[in-house]
């Protein structure tokens, strides 16, 4: 018996794809960018992709597992297997420089970087996405999600949130 | 690995105080003093619920478990009497000082017992505390800020404060005790009596600082975390109450 084996596709094309996966919340960035889809290998006929959530408590990425395994079918893979790593923890050091600007165009702050010194990046004055201005406040440790933090602009008096270094 | 009926026992004593503390948190929602606070401590809660999270499916791990059910069936479905939080988190929410004063007391302590738990030589272990730390810093960050605004602002918030000081601390004494499995650990988590070392010395400090009488010790209610309060039976029904309702049902 001959068993026949479709062509596999290209790593490539799969990160390609996964590229295109939107952050269910944050629609302007993908989830490769974001740093949440760390890895993707072939084991046999599965393809198993490897993700790390960010925020423990994020309700989202169960469907970014879901969105991911969508997007692979498109690809005509069938057998796909969503894998969670939690170490390292994901940090916001992951998300790319292009999202970054993604982030401030869609009028979301992104995050400093840190380098783990949470207690000194937090003592910096944080820019607003609207005019620049680095004359804001902080009005809430807390968001709309669990991801980000409240501000106000005391120049240009519009509100906005900052993705939350973490 | 040695040790896996202990270490699941720890893990879900550490889910389980997670998980009721969210839970009451939670309780806040829609109820806070102004906008800004019930958005804080909504999430609060959410994270402490996402924590809690991580602990079951570790404990699901070490058990051999089906960890994508584990945690529904940890909370949805299990007796009241199998629990192992302590008292501290069980008791009602009470005003918004005494709400800000319990998760000090217990932020406080949870910063030290991560700190401990990263250290440890079991790597899963310690890769789920350096996850959890990050998060739990935002949360000192938000009572510390609460504590001394209370208890020096007005004469009210002064005395809400005290009182609520007066009622946790016995309760709190009980972060002290051994969590379950911790003795059979040995040297794999840090020590529950020398962390309440650093717990108690730092916290006392603060809250002089905050303006508040901290009470003798001595007072220490139940420690065995087998023995839940009054309280409890009723915020059990209260949590699985809808999950029962059907229980093949699907979300």
């Amino acid at each position: 018996m001959v068993t026949i084996h479709s062509p596999k596709i290209a790593l490539d094309e799969i990160w390609a794809a996964l590229a295109e996966v939107p952050d269910p919340e944050m629609p302007f960035v993908n989830l490769v960018e974001m740093g949440i889809v760390r890895d993707v290998d072939w084991v046999d006929e599965t393809l198993r992709v490897i993700i790390t959530p960010t925020f423990a408590a994020c309700p989202a990425y169960e469907v970014m597992g879901a969105n991911i395994k969508d997007r692979l079918h498109q690809l005509s893979i069938e057998n796909v297997e969503i894998h969670f790593r939690h170490s390292p923890s994901w940090t916001s050091e992951w998300i790319t420089e292009a999202a970054r600007a993604k982030l401030k165009a869609a009028g979301l702050a992104p995050p400093p970087h840190h380098s783990g010194n949470l207690v000194q990046v937090l003592l910096d004055p944080v820019a607003c996405p609207h005019c620049d201005s680095t004359n804001t406040s902080l009005r809430n440790s807390f968001g709309t999600t669990p991801c980000r933090m409240i501000y106000t602009c005391n120049d240009c008096r519009e509100p906005f949130e900052q993705f939350k270094p973490l | 690995m040695k040790q896996p009926k202990a270490l699941a026992e720890y893990l879900i004593a550490l889910a389980d105080d997670e998980l009721i503390l969210g839970h009451r948190d939670s309780e806040w929602t829609g109820h806070a003093p102004i906008l800004e606070e019930d958005i804080a401590f909504a999430n609060i809660a959410l994270d402490e619920i996402g924590h809690a999270r991580l602990w079951y499916e570790l404990a699901a791990g070490v058990t051999g478990t089906d960890k994508s059910r584990y945690p529904d069936q940890q909370v949805y479905f299990r007796p009241a009497v199998d629990w192992r939080c302590l008292q501290l988190v069980e008791l009602p929410k009470g005003d918004w000082a005494f709400s800000m004063l319990r998760q000090y007391l217990f932020d406080a302590f949870e910063s030290h017992r991560l700190e401990g738990v990263t250290a440890s030589k079991h790597q899963p272990l310690a890769d789920v505390a350096a996850r959890i730390r990050n998060e739990e810093f935002y949360h000192l960050r938000h009572t510390r800020a609460w504590v001394p605004r209370l208890g020096q602002g007005t004469e009210e918030s002064h005395r809400r404060m005290q009182a609520a000081l007066d009622e946790l601390w016995p309760y709190a004494q009980g972060l002290g005790a051994p969590l379950p499995g911790e003795l059979e650990l040995e040297e794999m988590v840090p020590h529950s009596h020398s962390l309440f070392m650093l717990w108690s010395s730092e916290v006392t400090q603060f809250l002089i600082e905050a303006g508040l009488d901290v009470p003798k010790s001595g007072g220490c209610v139940e420690v065995d975390r087998a023995v839940h309060s009054e309280y409890f039976p009723a915020l059990i029904a209260d949590l699985q109450e809808v999950a029962q309702l059907d229980a093949e049902a699907q979300w």
